[in-house]
C-alpha cells in the first residue's frame, strides 16, 4: 500500500468507523425492539456495561436517544408531548424527550427503541434517579440505583488503602454483587466470572485508548475537534464499552492520531485559537454552534464533556482481571467520581491543562436543562479567572430545547469573544 | 455550651410566644446564630433536607439549618447560572453577606444543584465545605454500614472543628435530646391532624422551623411550654377543608403564603421542613450510636422526592399521608426551578387523579411577596369542594 493510500485509509477512519458502529448499534436496538427481547436502560456516567454485557443485555442510552432528536431537529415535537402530559418546561429536556419516546412506543428517527427489562442508574446525576422512577411507574420493571459516593470536598479524593476509600469501595462492590443477582433473575443467565473478565479486558483496551486519544490533542495543530469529532468517539465509548469492537475501535483511533501527529495533520487548515469547552454541546444547532467558532479559526481541543460523558473513562483506569469484582468496584468508584469532579470541581483540572494543551480560551456553556453540569459553572469560571489570566466566554442555551437557543445572540457574544482574543494577542505581541 | 440564645419567648402568653418565634424566623440577621458565636460557640451550617445534627450537637457545636431566606442574592447571583432555584442562591448569600458566619458547611447529594453548592461554597470560603454522601441506594443491605462509616467520617471532621473528640456517651446524650425533640414535633403534628383549629398551619410551621436556629435543648423547652397551651386553646372548629401540603421539603414557601393557605384550609399534614422530622421513631440509645442513627435514617424515616427508596414510591406515600390525616384534598406545590419537586408533581397528580382526590397545583418561590392571586384561586378550589 502506498503512503497516499495508507493516509486515505487512516485519516478520518475514526469518524467513518464510529458512525458505522453507531448505526449498527441503533440497528441492533431496532431488532431487539422488534423481537421484544430484553434490554437494559443505562446512562453514560456509570453505564456498568461491564456487568450488563456479561449477561448479553443490549444497552439503551436514553440520553443518546434524546440528543439524537435534537441533532435531527425534531426534539420540540417530543418535548411538547411530554409537557402536555404534565412535565414542567423547567426540568431536564432529555427526560421529557425520553418520556415522549416511551409514550410513542419507542418511535425514534433512528429506529425503534426497545422497552426496558431493567434500568441501572448511578447517582452521578440526580436526574438519573428521578428518570428511573418514571420507567418504574411506566413499566413496573426493576430499577437498580448504583450509588457511587463522590468527592466530599475539592482536592480530598481518597485512594485504595485509605479507610474512607475502602468504605466506599465495599459499598460499591456490594451493590455490584446485588446487580449481578438481579441480572441473573432478569435474564435467566447464570453469572460467569470469566465472561466478566473478558468484557473487562475489552473495557481496559477502550479506556487505555480513550486516555491516549485525549492526550494526543496536546499536539499543535490539534488532531481532532473535541466538540464534533470527539462526540462520535464518545458515542462508541458508551455504546460499545466492554465489546471487542469498542476496544478495537479505540486501538485504531490511537493509531490514527499517532499518524496524524507524526505527519502534522491537524483538524483545521489554519488553527488560530485553541479552546477548551465546558459543559454539554448545543445539540439543537450542533454543526452551526461549532462553525461559530471555527469561522474565526477557533477549535476545541478538549472538553469536560469528554470526561463526564464517558463516565470518567478518560482516566484510562485498568481493571485487574485477577480480582475482577474488587477491581471493578474500584474502577467504577474512581471513574464515576472523576466524572462528577469534572462537573463540580473542573476549575482545578482546567488550570492544569492550560499550558499542556496550549489553551487560548475557555468556553462555558451552561444549559437550562442540566443543573448538574451548569449550576456551579459561573463560580468555576470565577475561580479559574482568579487563578489565571485566560480569556473565557459564558453562553447560556440548552442541549435540547430550541426555545432557549438564540443563535443570533450567541453569534454576537462569540464574535466579541474572538475580537477580544485577537486584541489580547496583539497586545501580547506588542509587549514582547 | 450552656448559653441560652433565644429567651424572648419566656414568661409570655401563647400569642406573644408565637409572635416572638415568628419574629426570630423572619429575622434575616439570624440573631440566635450571632449570639451563639459571640459566646464563643462554633457553628456548622447544613443544607436541606436531612442532616444528622446529633453528631454536631454532641461536639458542642450549633447545627444551623441552611435553608435560604427572604433576601436578595446580591453577591451569590454571580456565582450561579440563570436556571436555578432560589434557595441555593440565598443560602450562599447568607454566608457571602456575613449574615451568618460558619465554621463548616455541609451539603448533601439531594439534587444536582445542591451537590454543586458544596463546591461553590468551598471556593468562596476557607473553612471546611463538604458533601455528606447520604446513600442513594436505600435498598442495598450494605447501605446502613456504609452510612454508619460515612457518619464516622463526618464526626472526625466535626471533631477537628470542635477541637475535641466526640465520645459515644456524648452522642447518646444528643440522641436522647433529639428523640425528645422528635416526640414533641410528633405531638405538634398530632394536634394539627386531630384538632387543626387549635393551631394554624403558619403557627405550627414557625414552631417547627425555629428548631433549625437554636439548640435542641432550647427548642424542647419551648415546645414543652407551648404545646399544652395550644391544646388548651378554646378555639372552635371552623368551616374549612382538611388538606395536605406537599412540596415544602427543601425550599420553603414564604410564611405569608402558608398563612394565606391557613385562612381557608386546615393543613392537617405537610412536608415543610421534613428534614427536622425525617426520623419517625426514637433512635435507640444502646449499642453503636452512629449505626443506630444510620439505621433510623434508612429504615425509620419519612419520604421526600430527593430520596429514592423502592419501598417508598412517593405518590403512594402521598396518598397514605392524605389518608392517614383524613385530608379531603391536597396542595401539590413545588419551588420554582426545583427539578425533583417538579418531576414528582407529575406522578403525584396522576396518582391523585386515580384516587379521585381533589388537588390544587402551584409553584412558589421563597421570595414571593404577593399571594392574592393564589389565595383567590385557592378559595375557589375550596368552595368547589365545600359546595360540591
Amino acid at each position: 500500500m502506498g503512503e497516499r493510500q495508507r493516509e486515505d485509509g487512516i485519516i478520518g477512519r475514526g469518524n467513518r468507523e464510529g458512525s458505522d458502529l453507531f448505526r449498527q448499534w441503533f440497528a441492533d436496538l431496532n431488532r431487539t425492539a422488534k423481537e421484544g427481547s430484553p434490554a437494559a436502560y443505562v446512562f453514560v456516567m456509570g453505564s456498568i456495561n461491564e456487568i450488563l454485557r456479561t449477561f448479553n443485555l443490549p444497552v439503551v442510552f436514553p440520553e443518546i436517544n434524546s440528543l439524537q432528536l435534537a441533532v435531527r431537529r425534531v426534539a420540540h415535537e417530543y418535548l411538547n408531548e411530554a409537557e402536555d402530559y404534565g412535565y414542567s418546561p423547567d426540568i431536564c429536556a432529555y427526560v421529557k424527550a425520553d418520556v415522549a419516546i416511551q409514550m410513542r412506543g419507542g418511535e425514534h428517527p433512528m429506529g425503534l427503541i426497545p422497552k426496558p427489562a431493567l434500568a441501572v442508574l448511578t447517582n452521578a446525576c440526580n436526574t438519573y434517579i428521578k428518570w428511573g422512577e418514571i420507567w418504574e411507574r411506566m413499566y413496573n420493571i426493576p430499577i437498580f440505583t448504583l450509588d457511587v459516593p463522590g468527592t466530599r470536598a475539592a482536592g480530598t479524593q481518597t485512594w485504595a488503602g485509605d479507610p474512607d476509600f475502602e468504605n466506599d469501595r465495599r459499598y460499591v462492590q456490594a451493590q455490584l454483587t446485588e446487580l449481578i443477582g438481579l441480572c441473573e433473575k432478569v435474564t435467566g443467565i447464570k453469572f460467569d466470572i470469566d465472561r466478566l473478565r473478558e468484557v473487562m479486558g475489552y473495557a481496559n483496551e477502550m479506556s487505555r485508548g480513550w486516555k491516549q486519544v485525549l492526550e494526543f490533542n496536546k499536539t499543535r495543530p490539534s488532531l481532532f475537534n473535541a466538540l464534533t469529532d470527539a462526540t462520535i468517539y464518545l458515542g462508541v465509548a458508551n455504546s460499545f464499552r466492554g465489546a471487542p469492537e469498542g476496544g478495537r475501535y479505540f486501538t485504531n483511533l490511537v493509531e490514527e492520531m499517532a499518524y496524524k501527529a507524526a505527519h502534522g495533520i491537524g483538524t483545521m487548515s489554519e488553527e488560530k485559537y485553541r479552546l477548551f469547552f465546558v459543559g454539554v454541546p448545543c445539540y439543537p444547532i450542533f454543526r452551526r454552534f461549532n462553525e461559530l467558532f471555527t469561522e474565526w479559526g477557533g477549535t476545541f481541543v478538549h472538553s469536560t464533556y469528554l470526561w463526564f460523558a464517558s463516565g470518567g473513562a478518560n482516566l484510562g483506569f485498568q481493571y485487574d482481571l485477577a480480582r475482577p469484582m474488587e477491581s471493578l468496584a474500584e474502577g467504577v468508584l474512581i471513574s464515576v467520581r472523576n466524572a462528577m469532579d469534572s462537573m463540580f470541581y473542573q476549575d482545578r483540572a482546567i488550570l492544569e491543562l492550560i499550558d499542556s494543551y496550549h489553551l487560548d480560551g475557555v468556553v462555558y456553556h451552561p444549559i437550562k436543562s442540566c443543573r448538574t453540569t451548569s449550576a456551579g459553572m459561573a463560580d468555576n469560571r470565577r475561580s479559574l479567572m482568579a487563578s489565571r489570566d485566560i480569556a473565557s466566554l459564558f453562553i447560556e442555551s440548552d442541549m435540547m430545547d430550541r426555545r432557549v437557543v438564540s443563535e443570533a445572540q450567541m453569534k454576537n457574544r462569540i464574535d466579541a469573544f474572538f475580537e477580544g482574543l485577537a486584541s489580547r494577542r496583539q497586545q501580547e505581541a506588542a509587549a514582547r | 455550651m450552656k448559653v441560652k440564645i433565644f429567651e424572648a419567648w419566656r414568661d409570655k402568653p401563647l400569642d406573644e410566644v408565637l409572635y416572638e418565634c415568628r419574629e426570630l424566623l423572619e429575622d434575616t440577621s439570624f440573631p440566635t446564630v450571632r449570639r451563639w458565636r459571640e459566646s464563643g460557640g462554633k457553628v456548622v451550617g447544613h443544607f436541606q433536607v436531612y442532616f444528622p445534627e446529633e453528631i454536631v450537637h454532641a461536639a458542642g457545636i450549633l447545627p444551623f439549618k441552611v435553608c435560604g431566606a427572604q433576601i436578595e442574592a446580591v453577591q451569590a447571583d454571580s456565582r450561579f447560572g440563570s436556571y436555578l432555584c432560589s434557595i441555593l442562591k440565598t443560602s450562599l448569600e447568607l454566608a457571602l453577606s456575613k449574615r451568618v458566619e460558619l465554621d463548616m458547611f455541609v451539603t448533601h447529594p439531594i439534587c444536582d444543584a445542591a451537590r454543586n453548592l458544596g463546591a461553590v461554597w468551598g471556593r468562596n470560603f476557607p473553612y471546611s465545605c463538604q458533601i455528606l454522601y447520604l446513600p442513594q441506594n436505600a435498598n442495598s443491605p450494605a447501605a446502613v454500614t456504609y452510612l454508619r462509616n460515612e457518619y464516622a467520617r463526618l464526626q472526625r471532621a466535626v471533631e477537628v472543628i470542635a477541637g475535641k473528640p466526640v465520645k459515644e456517651d456524648d452522642l447518646r446524650r444528643s440522641l436522647g435530646i433529639y428523640n425528645r425533640n422528635r416526640a414533641l414535633l410528633r405531638e405538634l403534628y398530632a394536634i394539627k391532624r386531630e384538632t387543626p383549629w387549635l393551631v394554624s398551619a403558619d403557627e405550627a410551621y414557625v414552631l417547627v422551623a425555629i428548631g433549625g436556629l437554636i439548640p435542641r435543648e432550647e427548642h424542647n423547652e419551648l415546645l414543652e411550654a407551648v404545646l399544652p397551651q395550644i391544646a388548651a386553646r378554646p378555639n372552635k372548629k371552623q368551616d374549612k377543608i382538611r388538606l395536605v401540603f406537599e412540596g415544602g421539603f427543601c425550599e420553603q414557601p414564604p410564611l405569608d403564603l402558608i398563612r394565606a393557605i391557613a385562612r381557608s384550609c386546615y393543613v392537617v399534614d405537610d412536608d415543610f421542613m421534613i428534614g427536622l422530622r425525617w426520623i419517625l421513631e426514637d433512635v435507640p440509645l444502646d449499642g453503636d450510636p452512629l449505626f443506630n442513627l444510620a439505621f433510623a435514617y434508612l429504615e425509620k424515616s419519612s419520604y421526600s422526592p430527593v430520596q429514592h427508596d423502592l419501598r417508598k414510591p412517593k405518590e403512594k406515600m402521598l396518598i397514605e399521608r392524605i389518608k392517614n390525616s383524613r385530608a379531603e384534598a391536597a396542595i401539590v406545590s413545588a419551588a420554582k426551578m426545583c427539578e425533583p419537586g417538579l418531576e414528582e408533581q407529575v406522578a403525584y397528580l396522576h396518582a391523585l387523579d386515580k384516587e379521585g382526590i381533589p388537588y390544587f397545583i402551584s409553584e412558589f418561590e421563597e421570595k414571593m411577596t404577593t399571594f392574592e392571586h393564589m389565595e383567590i384561586q385557592l378559595e375557589t378550589f375550596v368552595e368547589n369542594i365545600l359546595f360540591s
